[in-house]
């Protein structure tokens, strides 16, 4: 009974074996049909050629690049382009200063983009507010702003409550006034933010900012939230500022330590920001999701999680007591990225941990992508695309011919040395091979139509050494099933006992390995990295195919005459093994040896 | 059949080959391996390629780029071959590029006449700079701890796998031996390291560890029986093991050098030095030593780091004993019937000293052919003890 569900799970294993197959053949035909897959796999820089991108350091006025920031900005670079799959890109510097993208294929604008956007997160305090563009309504109420009022009459706040449920956008009514433009908000809680203030609020709401700030314990020239930062000259520019104008802010001038004019990303607010209170170099980790709403379910909002590192999240806990008592619009606090403003939602309450979460009006590979960069971190300098250029291959195309062609000699005499060493069982190995091969087939193209996984030189010559891994696990399971043989066992007997004993050894074996491959690919970047990510496949399909393959197609084939009787062309002959005749009791007194050459009755006989 | 019958003896123990006992020998041929890939190293520096280094790049503008610029480009470097570090690519439709190591502001203007001489392009069209390295020290720095990391772990893994620190620290040993190695003979060819070899260098690591591991898998298993029956010393377990694989060990090493054998003979007959060619030769020659280490170093370290274990000192006892009280009983056991010399027919004299030496050394039945007086065949085990049945021994001596 046990040797029968033996045969079932083998017949079982096979077929999951073919589905697998199938399901993948079906998942490529889909990437063809629906998507921009290719029947190909993707090739490496060295072999296909690719684009080449040279990036020219972005300076204004008479400021120099040293060469740390040249290299730490290519650090960066490196990271973001391994962010984008597993594609084998080559960033170098060029003379110092510009830092040259080569990159398989065509990048498409999205991808430029992320190479080469500075991301610049910080967070600085709003001191004033306007639409983005000068309205005929009495735009320069900011300059009011300057002159502190006395009056307490911060009424915003009120007003806004009822009107503000909706975190994602501000309420139509107001759709003229500037607020509108403000997307999100802290998202601690889904909160009635940023919905407040008529366009005239801004002038009354810093009346009552004096006492608060001063309570902050800062001195009163230093702290970030102070209007009085706020100079005729920032004013002014702030009044000239118009957001909806292309290139607005081509001469903007960022620096930390002083208050920033500028507009949001869209261009539908101009805002007056304090001083930086925290940088982008604070964020430890970030990642990109749908924000989880009060009853624990997914919103459509996208949220953009920050973790900041301890220092961060100390200002950023600072920062936010000091803000929440703060009037609007002061008690908001501005994300901007590269200087523009993405966000300015407004404290509820202190946030201790140094977790935040930015809300905004992107959408989800949008954010994705963002969060990626932030995550790496900004470069130090920001960076213009010099040119352009197709690349043509390095290695020359008859390298990867003569490869393939090398290959399929190798194959060849590994068929002729399996057939010689292991006689028809040597097909199996062979078809256990072909079937890694088409699986790996399978798996390459599909990576590379999913994660850009492309093939270098490396990458051909390290899947003609994994024929060697694969063909390992059989040798080691076909030697431990001879060797139980020669102990004396049956043949189908041999085989599960054989199998238990290989099972250990090719999973302890290839669990190594594919070790290797995780850390690797987790730990080191570039071609390192692709070769981890090679590894680690053909570890794992060598162990699919071991078990869903070899395996079940030994046990199937055990129970045949050929090879149960021992055939001398089998490869499993007893005899030529020289194994041990062992004696069975075979009942009614009789005994037999093994193998049963002459079944039974011998014994007595003679 | 040759092949099949050293397999066949190799695994019964007839046949054997003395790679531990001759542990010596084999320390010392790989240590002075080890030495001339050391030595190789100081007097050959590795010649890093411009992907380590740097370099100076040349473009060329405004030609129609021919068909062979490759060859032109070279030729005008006076660089035949791709052993010498120098890239050539094309550029959108109209440049070569021409990368080459790092040169020095003469050598440069000299270059950049002769590119243009040969692209028939005026000087001013051939621009020279520098460029940095692609795998910079920031890459190596990454992939030198993500190595770091990745031994500990394995240590770690193999070490309670194993549940010896020793047999992790042997792998690891031996793997240290393959790469050296491999490194100092390709200082020696004076091949360009570029980024590839780098990647062969890794999979000849990965190839290395996966090779002990599956041996040492082996070792574990007869170390473990030989502590359980205390029939064999360590070392002869160790040694065993060590044979009982060395089948495997051939055809695996075979099946993984074969297609690698092809790309290099390919790739020296059609191609001449190049990235294909430096690859093939660097995993040829790791696989290689990565199989002799398995067999020839891994274990014979394991068993010399174990020599001082309580645990094999005393199954080393267990095992002289054992093999004295064998010996001795072969001295007594007489000639039985038809009967080869392992389980002997104590049929006639069962005074309980033989039988209980037969039971003890659980006789393989290489004499089932034996016959007792009825002329009927019997099972091994019936043949001794009085009444023709099975005896175990008593209490004191079971184990």
């Amino acid at each position: 009974m046990a040797q029968m569900s033996h045969a079932t799970f083998a017949r079982r294993a096979l077929a999951g074996m073919a589905v697998l197959t199938i399901a993948l053949m079906g998942l490529l035909f889909g990437a063809n049909q629906f998507s921009n897959g290719s029947y190909a796999p993707k090739l490496g820089l060295d072999l296909e050629g690719g684009t080449q991108i040279i990036l020219q350091p972005r300076l204004t006025g008479d400021k120099t690049v040293s060469p740390e920031q040249i290299s730490q900005a290519r650090d960066i670079i490196v990271q973001r382009v391994d962010a984008g799959g597993v594609a084998g890109a080559e960033v170098t510097t060029q003379g110092g200063r510009n830092i040259v993208v080569s990159m398989p294929g065509t990048p498409d604008k999205s991808t430029e983009d992320a190479i080469q956007r500075s991301s610049q997160l910080q967070f600085r305090p709003v001191l004033a507010i306007a639409a983005g563009s000068p309205q005929p309504e009495p735009s320069a109420s900011p300059s009011s702003s300057a002159s502190p009022s006395p009056s307490g009459s911060a009424v915003p706040a009120p007003s806004a409550s009822p009107s503000a449920s909706a975190p994602v956008a501000s309420p139509a009514p107001s759709s003229s006034t500037n607020n509108s433009a403000v997307p999100g908000a802290f998202a601690a809680e889904p909160s009635p933010s940023a919905s407040p203030s008529a366009p005239a609020s801004p002038a009354a709401s810093p009346s009552a900012s004096p006492s608060p700030s001063a309570s902050g314990g800062a001195t009163g020239a230093k702290d970030p939230l102070s209007l009085d930062q706020i100079t005729p000259e920032l004013t002014a520019a702030f009044t000239a500022l118009d957001c909806s104008k292309e290139g607005a802010l081509e001469d903007l001038v960022d620096d930390d330590t002083k208050p920033l004019v500028t507009c949001d990303a869209d261009g539908a607010a101009k805002y007056i920001l304090g001083p930086v209170v925290v940088s982008g170099d604070k964020i430890s980790d970030a990642s990109a999701g749908y924000q989880v709403g009060q009853n624990g379910q997914q919103t459509s909002t996208v949220e953009i999680q920050l973790n900041l590192n301890g220092e961060g999240a100390k200002q950023y806990a600072d920062i936010s007591r000091k803000m929440v008592p703060l009037q609007q619009p002061q008690n908001q606090l501005a994300a901007t990225l590269d200087s523009r403003v993405i966000v300015a939602p407004t404290f509820n309450e202190a946030i201790p941990n140094g977790k935040a979460s930015i809300t905004g009006g992107f959408g989800i590979e949008e954010a994705r992508d963002l969060a990626q960069q932030l995550k790496f971190g900004a470069l130090p300098i920001s960076f213009d695309l010099q040119t352009r250029d197709q690349i043509s291959p390095t290695l020359g195309s008859e390298q990867l011919r003569y490869g393939l062609w090398a290959g399929l000699v190798g194959l060849l005499l590994v068929t002729i040395y399996s057939l010689l060493q292991y006689r028809v069982l040597g097909f199996v190995t062979i078809a256990s091979i072909l079937a890694a091969g088409v699986l790996t087939y399978l798996a390459i193209t599909i990576l590379g139509w999913s994660h850009n996984y492309r093939l270098d030189m490396a990458g051909v010559t390290g899947l003609i050494v994994a024929i060697g891994f694969t063909a390992d696990s059989f040798i080691v399971y076909f030697e431990r099933i001879r060797d139980e043989l020669r102990e004396g066992r049956s043949l189908e007997s041999a085989v599960a006992t054989g199998w238990d004993r290989a099972k250990r050894t090719i999973l302890i074996a290839d669990g190594v390995n594919f070790l290797a491959a995780i850390v690797l690919y987790v730990l080191a970047s570039s071609s390192v990295r692709g070769f981890a990510f090679t590894l680690g496949l053909t570890t794992l399909l060598d162990i699919l195919i071991v078990f869903l393959f070899t395996h079940p197609l030994v046990t199937l084939l055990a129970r045949r005459k050929f090879f149960r009787g021992g055939h001398p062309m089998s490869g499993l002959d007893p005899d030529k093994l020289g194994a041990v005749k062992k004696t069975s009791y075979a009942g009614r007194g009789r005994f037999t040896t093994n193998p049963p050459r002459v079944a039974g009755g011998e014994g007595s006989a003679s | 059949m040759k092949f099949s019958d050293l397999g066949n003896d190799l695994y019964t123990g007839k046949r054997s080959i003395p790679v531990v006992p001759k542990r010596r020998t084999f320390y010392i041929v790989s240590l002075v391996l080890m030495a001339i890939a050391v030595a190789g190293l100081g007097i050959n520096k590795l010649n890093l390629g411009l992907e380590f280094s740097g370099g100076s790049e040349f473009r060329v503008t405004g030609t129609s780029v021919p068909a062979d610029y490759e060859s032109m480009a070279r030729e005008a470097l006076g660089a035949a071959d791709d052993s010498q570090g120098v890239r050539v690519s094309k550029l959108g439709t109209g440049t070569v590029r021409v990368q080459t190591e790092r040169l020095d502001a003469a050598e440069s203007a000299e270059v950049q006449g002769q590119l243009a001489e040969t692209f028939s392009v005026p000087v001013g069209q051939v621009s020279a700079t520098f460029i940095g390295p692609s795998w910079g020290d920031s890459v190596t720095r990454q992939a030198l701890r993500a190595l770091v990391i990745f031994l500990l772990l394995v240590a770690a893994v193999l070490a309670i796998y194993f549940r010896n620190w020793k047999m992790a620290a042997a792998a690891l040993i031996a793997l240290a031996h393959d790469l050296v190695i491999t490194v100092g003979i390709y200082s020696f060819s004076n091949f360009e390291v570029s980024p590839a070899t780098m990647i062969g260098f890794l999979t000849v690591l990965g190839y290395s560890i996966y090779d002990t591991v599956v041996v040492f898998d082996k070792v574990r298993e007869n170390t473990n029986e030989a502590f359980a029956n205390g029939r064999m010393s360590f070392a002869k377990a160790a040694n065993l093991a060590v044979n009982q694989t060395l089948v495997r060990s051939i055809n695996t090493t075979a099946i993984g050098i074969l297609p690698i054998l092809a790309v290099l003979v390919v790739g020296a007959l059609f191609l001449g030095p190049g990235t294909l060619l430096d690859l093939a030769l660097v995993l040829f020659i790791g696989i290689l030593v990565g199989a002799y280490s398995s067999i020839f170093l891994a274990t014979p370290l394991l068993v010399s780091l174990r020599r001082k274990d309580a645990a094999v000192v005393e199954l080393d006892k267990r095992a002289a004993r054992s093999e004295a009280k064998r010996a001795k009983e072969r001295a007594a056991a007489p000639v039985g019937v038809g009967a080869t010399q392992g389980g002997g027919v104590a049929l006639a004299e069962a005074d309980g000293h033989a039988a209980n030496e037969s039971v003890d050394s659980v006789p393989r039945a290489t004499d089932e052919e034996s016959a007792t007086i009825t002329g009927r065949q019997v099972h091994k085990y019936a043949q001794s003890g009085p009444r023709n049945q099975p005896k175990r021994a008593p209490k004191s001596r079971r184990k």
